[in-house]
């Protein structure tokens, strides 16, 4: 019979020795929550000046000022989880390809992409988190429309959507190092890739934007990320808005299929670096 | 002279040759940094669509494009990746004995080394901007006139030499501190905000706006591309650029004092 390994064990343990590290450089940890929190702040601070000028981002989206903060929010969650949790990791694995540390990550009786995933905790990322429940709170305390308590329930599960479909991307890109033997700028165009993704899907139109919110949504589905839980929220939906609700959790489920399957194909190629 | 001459000719050769090793990554790189422009171009067209008025700040729709180009161009010349954190990393090492010993100027090799590099980076990078800029065309009203192309010119040079002497002054705090990693995040931030990277510096209200007038992180990013889009002319033109000629001057002074107060305080052990 086959051992399962306990993972949430597992899991928890990863986390514990990372609060553990964290701790251990205090003064480094609140200077990197410091620094993240200020970065938002200053995007606040920009959305806040193009909100003098203009009531809405774009006419008749609907996305005005408050519903503007939902999303912003929403971004927030999504980006400090995969931050928190995915990218120290991420970036890890490149390395651990070319310096043949994957060995040792292939060697032990657990699930690799577990493994090489979650490894790491980054606890100052959640720093945005805390903030972004703030800001959260603050605009839908200022909006007309108020979510009905379903709505509000189904929102956690869409931001965990949001989080699986950027870990998926994010995986993907990472497994390509193993092909290309070094990726040193998978951040850079995880960056490019994930910019899209922080504005609202409806200013994506016109002769190029059309066809470039269409591949963002169903090929590479990265609009959905922020867009389908903001809107939860912040808007109320029309049936063109729940079928797109239902596609998330769709594309949520196939991006974890297909980046898992790139993964597995990817270690399958691996040389080991080391002698 | 002949033999200092060569000495610093041989340097700027090698640092070129060292820069032309990842000439293919690197062409590819800056096509993709401007990936983000695409969404900003989406993002002022939307914005615009709900205004009523047709300019924002004393900018229209391509004025914004045009100057989120501009700012890329501007940061080409003024942005120094990896200076000032490669500074204090010779100093925490103690590799900057060497300048001790040789009779090399620390801050005169790191120039040339700094002009070499983006030598190469902007015969790498015509290409992708060139592109760019041509498809980009139709957000400029045309080319501005000689004179003020001559300014724009002049600010981008002298933009290189403040983004070179600012950074070089960050570095040298590491004379102090060993560690300046927070630092350089926090002077990062303060200077894709403040250097008008992220927006026009027009658009920021009344007391902000004078503060980040006062500072001079504005002549790497907003100040050449205003200039070029005809923001600033006449005598507030003239003033500018003696203004930001005079910082360049005052970093210049500053970073040769923190050299030799740094190296009055520094201790190298071991060979």
């Amino acid at each position: 019979m086959r051992h399962h390994p306990p993972y949430l064990r597992v899991f928890l343990t990863f986390a514990r020795n990372s609060l553990v590290r964290d701790m251990t450089f205090r003064g480094n940890f609140f200077i990197n929550a410091v620094a993240s929190t200020s970065w938002v702040l200053m995007n606040l601070g920009f959305y806040l000046l193009i909100f003098r000028y203009s009531p809405m981002i774009g006419a008749d989206t609907g996305w005005g000022k408050y519903e503007f903060f939902v999303f912003l929010s929403t971004t927030l969650f999504v980006n400090s989880l995969v931050q928190a949790f995915f990218m120290p990791n991420a970036s890890e694995f490149s390395e651990l390809i070319r310096t043949g540390g994957l060995d040792f990550a292939l060697l032990k009786p657990i699930d690799t992409q577990f493994l090489i995933s979650l490894q790491r905790v980054e606890w100052s990322s959640l720093a945005n988190f805390v903030f972004a429940g703030c800001l959260l709170a603050f605009a839908l305390n200022h909006l007309e429309y108020q979510p009905t308590l379903g709505v509000i329930l189904l929102y956690p599960l869409y931001v965990a959507c949001g989080v699986a479909v950027l870990y998926s991307v994010m995986i993907a890109l990472s497994a390509t190092s193993i092909w290309l033997g070094r990726n040193q700028s998978l951040y850079d165009f995880w960056f490019y890739i994930t910019n899209f993704s922080r504005y609202p899907m409806e200013i994506y139109r016109g002769t190029f934007g059309t066809p470039l919110r269409l591949i963002f949504t169903y090929l590479i589905p990265i609009l959905v990320v922020v867009n389908v839980p903001a809107r939860l929220l912040a808007l109320p939906l029309d049936a063109a808005r729940w079928q797109l609700t239902a596609f998330a959790l769709f594309a949520t489920l196939f991006s974890l299929w297909g980046s898992r399957w790139l993964f597995q194909r990817a270690l399958g190629s691996y040389r080991s670096a080391s002698s | 002279m002949v033999a200092t001459l060569q000495t610093w000719w041989t340097i700027f050769r090698i640092c070129i040759d060292e820069r032309l090793v990842y000439r293919g990554d690197f062409a590819l790189g800056t096509l993709m940094r401007f990936l983000p422009i695409v969404t900003q171009i989406f993002l002022w067209t939307a914005i615009f669509t709900a205004t009523d008025s047709s300019t924002i700040a004393g900018y229209t729709r391509q004025d914004f494009v045009a100057y989120y180009l501009l700012t890329m161009l501007s940061r080409a010349f003024s942005s120094m990746p990896g200076l000032a954190s490669g500074i204090t990393t010779q100093i925490r090492s103690g590799e900057i004995k060497k300048f001790l010993i040789q009779p090399i100027d620390l801050i005169g090799f790191l120039l040339l080394s700094r002009a070499a590099h983006k030598l190469v980076y902007y015969a790498v990078a015509l290409g992708p901007f060139a592109l760019v800029f041509f498809l980009c065309r139709d957000f400029f009203s045309g080319w501005p006139p000689p004179s003020t192309l001559a300014a724009y010119v002049l600010s981008l040079c002298m933009a290189f030499a403040l983004g070179f002497f600012l950074e070089i002054c960050i570095g040298m705090v590491g004379f102090w501190f060993l560690e300046v990693g927070s630092l350089l995040f926090v002077y990062m931030l303060f200077n894709f905000f403040c250097s008008g990277h992220m927006f026009p510096l027009d658009m920021l209200p009344d007391p902000w706006n004078g503060v980040v007038r006062m500072i001079p992180l504005q002549y790497l990013a907003y100040f050449p591309a205003a200039v070029f889009l005809g923001k600033i002319e006449g005598e507030a033109l003239v003033h500018g650029l003696l203004v930001q000629a005079g910082w360049v001057l005052f970093f210049i002074a500053f970073s040769r004092v923190l050299l030799r107060q740094g190296l009055r305080r520094y201790s190298g052990f071991g060979g």
